[in-house]
């Protein structure tokens, strides 16, 4: 179990030449331990940034990360180790496949990290099994596979090395809503029975409603608002300032309250506003 | 009215590769057409055949068997002329899903000229043109601008005005909101949308989102290879069962609906807008109350 604290991080980029930018602004986010946190953000908003500081991908200028209390960069030496103990999933999953069987690819991390041989077929089957693949498909190539079948794969090859903390960065881009909806569940399954932190980068807003335990909005490379699905989409001005959206749903609730209708305005999902309804149960 | 783009029993599969790969039958007798002017939303599932058929209609591909007519001429024919061909590929542009991967330029405006360079065009003639897409698109202010520092919208609109300048008489875009925030999105559609009411250019717009299929003015729906359905948002929406059995989903404002129908309330399904399906429902729940 760990959780990971951001303290005052602030990083920038081409620092000394004209391009100079400031991605983080003395960023201080918790994300908690057993839950998904969702991260939102418009684009440049600073989340790619922030998500490759949580496994020590980039270094920053100054502040601290700490995974379970302790500080990522005091040994900078022992760097990798953090990237065992949290896991990221990029966005485009063909990035990080590379092997010549999806079996060998997923046995790659495990590997890495000095599983002993038997350990690795375990941790590749259950992780295979975890992310929805077909045995079949372990003795393929990952670039015969489809999109969605890529990302399970890249999905399964972070699940195989056990860590703490699971990162995806836009887990169902791309994905047509049937598979969308599968990926996701998967991803909740896991998080419920392994209890770990689980973090989701992502511009649906819909999704992040439907799975997410907390969120977190940043704008301008800084956290502006964190909360509850229902925290965060009940302020949509705010939202809607930094360039993000809520839920068609949670529209609907705040027009029934002009209609005289009040359901309330912390509505994020079709299921939640349904319930609200009188005599419309849950089907 | 006139057809810019007719198919008749169109079927289209991948080849065998050495490997041993089975062929891929990608699509099996898809017939439809499309009006100059239409705005269509293309839905389906991953693997559906989208992808395919746009690369058909855009002549990349060639279909295996069946007829393709763009702008009354026959694509398919064995005859056909070589600059016929050419002449249907300058009507037909195509926008991608990645904002990355299409930008050839790294100054806006020499991106969008790029295009009409290649048509072999005179420069004071590109320019005008370059300068008229930028102002249709809402990106002016941007044209000397790096090309790779913009948002991922302000790059989608970019590669549009690129397609613009060609004077393509129908744009097809495979997705080409799927990877942009909230923001861009928005933005894209509306220039999406007033390309298409504006300026008259034929719309094929292939979404996963749901409310952007809404906005068409025709939803044609995929699957494994064949049109499951093909008509307006209203009718196509109001069979949430069937495309949720296909992979699909509806717009929540439906979906909310749907559930207020099944426990009895005498409600439309085919409503998007979320301040419309607000005063269905609280007419419903008054109306149940007498």
């Amino acid at each position: 179990m760990a959780e990971i604290v951001i303290k005052d991080l602030t990083y920038v980029y081409g620092k000394g030449t004209p391009y100079e930018m400031k991605a983080l602004d003395n960023v201080t986010v918790t994300f908690k331990d057993n839950m998904i946190t969702g991260l939102i953000g418009h684009t440049g908003s600073g989340k790619s940034t922030l998500v490759q500081m949580l496994n020590g991908l980039l270094r920053p200028d100054s502040g601290e990360v700490f995974l379970d209390g302790k500080n990522i960069w005091d040994e900078p030496k022992e760097i990798s180790k953090v990237r065992f103990k949290v896991g990221l999933v990029m966005q485009y999953p063909e990035y990080q496949l590379f092997d010549e069987t999806v079996r060998r690819d997923i046995a790659f991390g495990p590997g890495n990290m000095g599983m002993k041989p038997d350990e690795i077929e375990k941790a590749v089957e259950e992780a295979a099994r975890f992310a929805g693949l077909k045995p079949h498909l372990l003795e393929k190539s990952p670039f015969d596979l489809s999109g969605g079948q890529k990302r399970r794969a890249a999905l399964a090859g972070v699940i195989a090395m056990h860590p703490e903390v699971l990162v995806l960065d836009e887990p169902a881009a791309g994905l047509d809503p049937g598979a969308r909806r599968e990926i996701l569940q998967r991803i909740r399954d896991y998080q419920r029975e392994s209890g770990k932190s689980v973090i989701i980068v992502s511009h649906s807003m819909e999704d992040m409603a439907m799975y997410c335990d907390r969120v977190v909005v940043m704008a301008n490379g800084a956290p502006v608002i964190e909360g509850t699905p229902a925290e965060v989409f009940s302020r949509a001005e705010e939202l809607y300032s930094v360039g993000l959206d809520v839920p068609e749903v949670t529209k609907v609730a705040r027009a029934l309250r002009d209609c005289g209708v009040d359901i309330g305005l912390d509505i994020y999902t079709v299921k939640f506003a349904a319930s609200r309804l009188p005599g419309v149960i849950e089907q | 009215m006139n057809k810019i783009i007719e198919a008749s029993h169109l079927s289209y599969a991948y080849p065998a590769d050495e490997e041993g790969m089975a062929p891929h039958v990608a699509l099996r007798d898809v017939s439809f057409s499309v009006n100059e002017g239409e705005f269509v939303a293309i839905l389906g599932h991953n693997g559906s055949g989208k992808s395919t058929l746009a690369k058909l209609l855009c002549l990349v591909l060639e279909p295996d068997g069946g007829q393709l007519y763009i702008g009354g001429k026959n694509m398919t024919d064995e005859n056909v002329s070589d600059e016929d061909v050419y002449a249907a590929r300058r009507q037909v542009g195509m926008v991608f899903q990645n904002p990355d991967n299409q930008l050839v330029a790294t100054i806006v405006e020499e991106d969008v000229a790029f295009g009409c360079e290649n048509l072999g065009l005179p420069s004071e003639k590109i320019r005008k043109r370059v300068d008229s897409a930028l102002a249709t698109v809402g990106m002016t202010k941007y044209a000397r601008h790096e090309a790779h520092r913009l948002s991922g919208g302000q790059k989608q609109r970019v590669a549009i005005a690129g397609a613009i300048a060609m004077r393509r008489k129908c744009i097809i875009f495979d997705e080409s909101t799927a990877m942009l925030d909230p923001a861009g999105r928005k933005e894209v559609m509306e220039t999406i949308t007033k390309l298409n009411r504006e300026e008259g250019v034929t719309v094929l717009h292939i979404t996963h989102y749901m409310n952007e299929a809404t906005m068409a003015d025709r939803v044609i729906v995929m699957s494994d290879g064949c049109i499951l359905m093909d008509g307006t948002p209203s009718e196509v929406f109001s069979r949430p069962e069937e495309l949720w059995k296909a992979n699909l989903d509806v717009p929540q404002t439906t979906e909310l609906l749907w559930r207020m129908k099944k426990a009895g309330y005498d409600v439309r399904l085919d409503i998007f807008d979320p301040r419309l399906c607000a005063e269905e429902i609280a007419r419903a729940l008054d109306e149940k109350k007498d």
